[in-house]
């Protein structure tokens, strides 16, 4: 291939490729790239190395080396639960971006939120992203449960796990529900107004649930910051702890459930 | 009884039959004297198959007892070892965990999770380009928008709300509604877990999350100015994501 030039001169292909070897061959790249990785050089598709992609990545901390036939079918688990954690790892991205341009105030919310989607580059864009993977969430949360359902995998041994997706369930729930009045449009006023005025009957303590809720005894810029704190540091901190042991109790309980 | 198979027997017998013959002149075993009687008749046919055979001589010595020296240490009637009883398969190691077929995760999972990722980002991000997020104009607790209502998921919540007591609708039936699928597992004792041996637990949950599914329907898409029950393609929507 070098030698199609009358002067031997290389082609940039063959340049490209030289120093494409000689990067894989460097020290950071071997010390980045464990051995087994598919990035390294000569990779080869073998047994041993498929299972060292895993066990020597940090995926390892996800998925075993190995799993059930069965499970790797798209008919089985419809990407439910997995499509779950990925929207929240997208909700996370496009969250901390809003968070550079939002303050939680009354005074300051409507406007950086407008002035976010007219004048930040990309901004309305990534708004619509965190809204709307925000509903998805709830949807494939929603589905996944149902998918689990109909599998029976609630059953012995995943019990516990199964108590544990009822939990995140709520918290997706709750996540959505305080991102909701963030806007602080007539929308997330009077939709959180409706909302919370249902907590308030809880029976007994239902009025101290409501003031804890709200900062106060009306939704006001306290209720604003107090939402924004549980939606941007709290709730996220506590489902993150509860998905990490909802993927482990998956292994530990034997894989994903099935076959049927 | 433990049936011992035939070729164990037979090796058995065979290397009796040789310590036997050595252990000639030793003092002879007791209890044993009339079982290895039984089986010196075939095992003498073995032997001598064995040594008429088309094993080649140099292997035949190889394969030929040690010698036996006075000093040496033997059981009875010259035994070097015997068979004490036949382990079946299973009868001490119970395997539990049967052999599953499985595949790499990698490329077989991760390939596909990888796809499915890209679609979905790809559907939220097409999505975001052509329809824009509701902002409606700045909050005013002096303008009460009508209808007011909760986000789409509580909104089988609030259509319970035009039934029941607040406390019933926005407290009790909610909490009631977690509690049974928290304890679901532990409430179902049908060990079954294909659909079709469990018909109950399924027509109970399809019948629970339709339920939900229409009164949501009905709460974001049929009500509208005061709560009250309209048909969208005459008085227009009143929902908002």
């Amino acid at each position: 291939m070098s030698q199609n030039g009358t002067n031997g001169r290389k082609s940039p292909m063959d340049t490209l490729k030289k120093i494409g070897e000689k990067t894989q061959g460097s020290q950071a790249w071997v010390s980045i790239f464990r051995p087994g990785s598919i990035f390294r050089k000569g990779y080869a598709d073998n047994p041993r190395n498929r299972s060292y992609v895993v066990m020597n990545s940090v995926l390892y901390h996800l998925h075993p080396v190995k799993v059930k036939r069965h499970g790797v079918k798209v008919s089985y688990t419809l990407c439910l639960g997995g499509l779950s954690f990925f929207l929240f790892i997208l909700l996370t991205v496009t969250g901390i971006f809003l968070m550079f341009f939002y303050r939680p105030t009354a005074a300051a919310a409507w406007d950086d939120i407008s002035s976010l989607q007219t004048s930040v580059t990309f901004g309305l864009l990534v708004r619509n992203m965190h809204r709307w993977a925000a509903h998805l969430m709830v949807l494939t949360v929603f589905l996944h449960m149902a998918r689990v359902f109909y599998h029976g995998a609630y059953k012995p041994p995943r019990e516990f796990n199964w108590v544990i997706g009822v939990v995140l369930l709520t918290l997706t729930l709750l996540l959505s529900f305080t991102g909701y009045l963030l806007p602080w449009d007539q929308l997330a006023l009077w939709a959180v107004t409706v909302g919370t005025n249902m907590m308030g009957f809880t029976p007994v303590f239902g009025e101290q649930v409501r003031f804890v809720l709200l900062g106060g005894v009306d939704i006001g810029t306290d209720t604003l910051l107090r939402w924004y704190v549980l939606h941007v540091l709290l709730l996220p901190f506590v489902i993150v702890i509860f998905m990490a042991i909802h993927f482990w109790r998956v292994r530990k309980d034997g894989g994903i459930s099935g076959p049927l | 009884m433990v049936d011992i198979p035939e070729h164990l027997l037979k090796r058995a017998a065979e290397a009796r039959a040789r310590a036997m013959g050595q252990a000639e002149e030793s003092s002879g075993d007791s209890g044993e004297q009339e079982t290895s009687q039984a089986v010196d008749a075939d095992t003498s046919e073995v032997a001598t198959s064995a040594e008429t055979g088309k094993v080649s001589s140099a292997l035949l010595e190889r394969s030929a007892p040690a010698t036996q020296t006075a000093e040496s240490p033997t059981g009875p009637g010259g035994h070097t070892q015997r068979l004490l009883t036949v382990v079946k398969a299973g009868s001490i190691q119970d395997v539990k965990a049967l052999p599953a077929d499985k595949v790499h995760t990698w490329p077989h999972l991760l390939l596909g999770e990888f796809v499915a990722i890209l679609l979905v980002t790809g559907f939220v991000l097409i999505f975001s380009i052509f329809v824009n997020a509701p902002l409606l104009e700045l909050a005013n607790f002096n303008e009460t928008p009508n209808p007011s209502k909760a986000p789409w998921y509580f909104l089988g919540l609030q259509e319970l709300l035009t039934m029941f007591h607040p406390m019933v609708a926005g407290v009790t039936i909610p909490g009631v509604g977690i509690f049974l699928l928290i304890l679901a597992p532990y409430i179902d004792k049908n060990p079954e877990k294909a659909p079709e041996r469990r018909k109950f637990a399924v027509s109970l949950m399809t019948v629970h999350l339709m339920f939900w599914a229409i009164l949501v329907i009905i709460g974001s898409f049929f009500r509208g100015p005061g709560f009250n029950f309209i048909f969208p393609w005459e008085s227009g929507l009143f929902f908002d994501f």
